[in-house]
């Protein structure tokens, strides 16, 4: 499996993950499906861009530290359209990020097959 | 009368020591070592303009055994074409009838000097793993080193690692011939055992056919059965008892399993291979290196049988960033619906 694919597979399932985590949130708990679905999106798009990253670097803390730029980055895109709960979505997001950050970099078959080192 | 002081003697004692290089294309620098029955000079190869080391043969030899021996000890390293093992350039008489062999001039540290500049275990697995590749190839070519110990075993400057001092080697088959239990060289009986550290090293040669008895190799690292004196039953496992002596000194073990602390599948890898029933070895020196492939790619080896515990570890140990990383994620989730439930 490419790292862009575990980028994509790992980005998207997180992100479902991630964004079902409102179920907990009562006040937002009518919303679950539009979460769902954003937060799927957000995951994939994460997953395809630090796939790409760690195909071309091939560096075990760049890619956590990518990962985790993304994942702050786009959360903060999601946190800043509602205006409101920065922390409660960046921090999470941005953790998710670093997973998906250190699985491309640490798994998946990239253009010179060569496992990261840390 | 005026006496000559030590350092004199010593100086006209290396001069007459000195091997006669006239006529060859060597030329003699100096003295680097000394063995058992030869000693090693550094010489430059005029003809192709690098360094070789030179080990002639410097000990009474009326009978012609010790230089029947040197040859063959440079044959054995003549047809062990492999880069873990030291290459023989050149064999022969020298004008002062002394038998010689060139081989590759090592530049580098003996193991146990190397094993003081490497402080991750890792690096000394990896090391270990590269004399294992050398010890495996001699195996598959038939030969058996039967004198693995860190002094004969050099680290270059880039890490390579090279097998010295065939001396002892046993030649187990014959690649072209099949089955013979010839020995490299002829097999020297000891009348007592030699003192710890010290090589068991032909004071005289013995004839061939006293193999059995005869006690080949260093106290410390040798097996059981070398001990003993069984020379015509040793096979593979002798070197693998001798390897995991080895793998024991780099880990900090000691020699002797003396101490120090060794991780408990690093232990079992030692105590499989140093069993003093040869059945309860490792079968091959490959078997040895792969267990601790093994170990450090955190997979289950064949000398420290795995548990649920023992697997959830090594799945942790192997995954303990990311395992951190899902957990911090789960304790902050957690911690946020709680905070804002409340």
């Amino acid at each position: 499996m490419n790292k862009i694919l575990i980028g994509i597979l790992l980005g998207t399932v997180l992100g479902f993950f991630d964004g079902a985590t409102a179920w907990f949130y009562p006040e937002v708990r009518t919303q679950i499906v539009g979460i769902l679905i954003g937060s799927t999106i957000k995951g994939l798009i994460a997953g395809v861009l630090i796939g790409v990253f760690a195909r071309k670097v091939n560096s075990l803390p760049m890619g956590i530290v990518f990962g985790l730029g993304i994942g702050l980055l786009l959360a903060f895109g999601v946190a800043y359209m509602q205006h409101e709960h920065y922390f409660e979505i960046m921090l999470p997001g941005g953790l998710v990020g670093t997973i998906v950050g250190y699985a491309t970099q640490k798994f998946g078959r990239g253009p010179a097959s060569a496992p990261a080192r840390a | 009368m005026t006496w000559l002081s030590d350092a004199a003697v010593e100086r006209l004692r290396e001069a007459a020591e000195s091997p006669d290089l006239t006529g060859t294309r060597f030329l003699l620098l100096h003295r680097i070592g000394r063995g058992g029955m030869g000693a090693v000079f550094l010489a430059e190869d005029q003809t192709l303009g690098r360094r070789v080391a030179l080990k002639v043969l410097d000990v009474p030899d009326e009978a012609g055994d010790l230089a029947a021996r040197l040859l063959r000890e440079a044959r054995i390293l003549a047809k062990l074409e492999h880069p873990g093992i030291v290459p023989v350039h050149d064999a022969g008489t020298l004008p002062d009838g002394r038998v010689f062999y060139a081989m590759k001039y090592v530049e580098g540290s003996r193991l146990e000097e190397h094993a003081r500049t490497l402080q991750a275990a890792p690096d000394r697995l990896r090391i270990f793993e590269k004399i294992c590749d050398a010890v495996a190839f001699a195996h598959s070519r038939g030969v058996l080193h039967r004198d693995l110990k860190p002094e004969n075993i050099m680290v270059g400057p880039f890490g390579e690692v090279l097998v010295m001092d065939w001396g002892v080697a046993k030649i187990l088959r014959e690649p072209a011939t099949g089955h013979t239990a010839a020995e490299a060289s002829p097999t020297v009986a000891h009348a007592a055992a030699p003192s710890p550290g010290e090589p068991a090293r032909p004071a005289a040669p013995a004839p061939p056919d006293t193999r059995d008895g005869a006690v080949i190799g260093t106290p410390g690292y040798m097996s059981p059965e070398q001990a003993r004196g069984e020379a015509s039953s040793l096979d593979e496992r002798t070197d693998v008892y001798a390897l995991g002596m080895i793998l024991r000194f780099l880990l900090g073990g000691g020699a002797a399993g003396s101490g120090g602390t060794i991780p408990a599948p690093l232990a079992a890898v030692c105590a499989k291979a140093t069993s003093a029933d040869p059945a309860g070895r490792y079968d091959s020196v490959a078997a040895l290196a792969a267990d601790v492939a093994r170990y450090l790619d955190g997979l289950p080896l064949e000398a420290y049988p795995d548990t649920l515990f023992r697997r959830a570890q090594r799945i942790f140990d192997r995954h303990q960033l990311v395992i951190w990383l899902v957990l911090a994620y789960v304790v902050t989730r957690v911690l946020l619906i709680f905070f804002a439930r409340h």
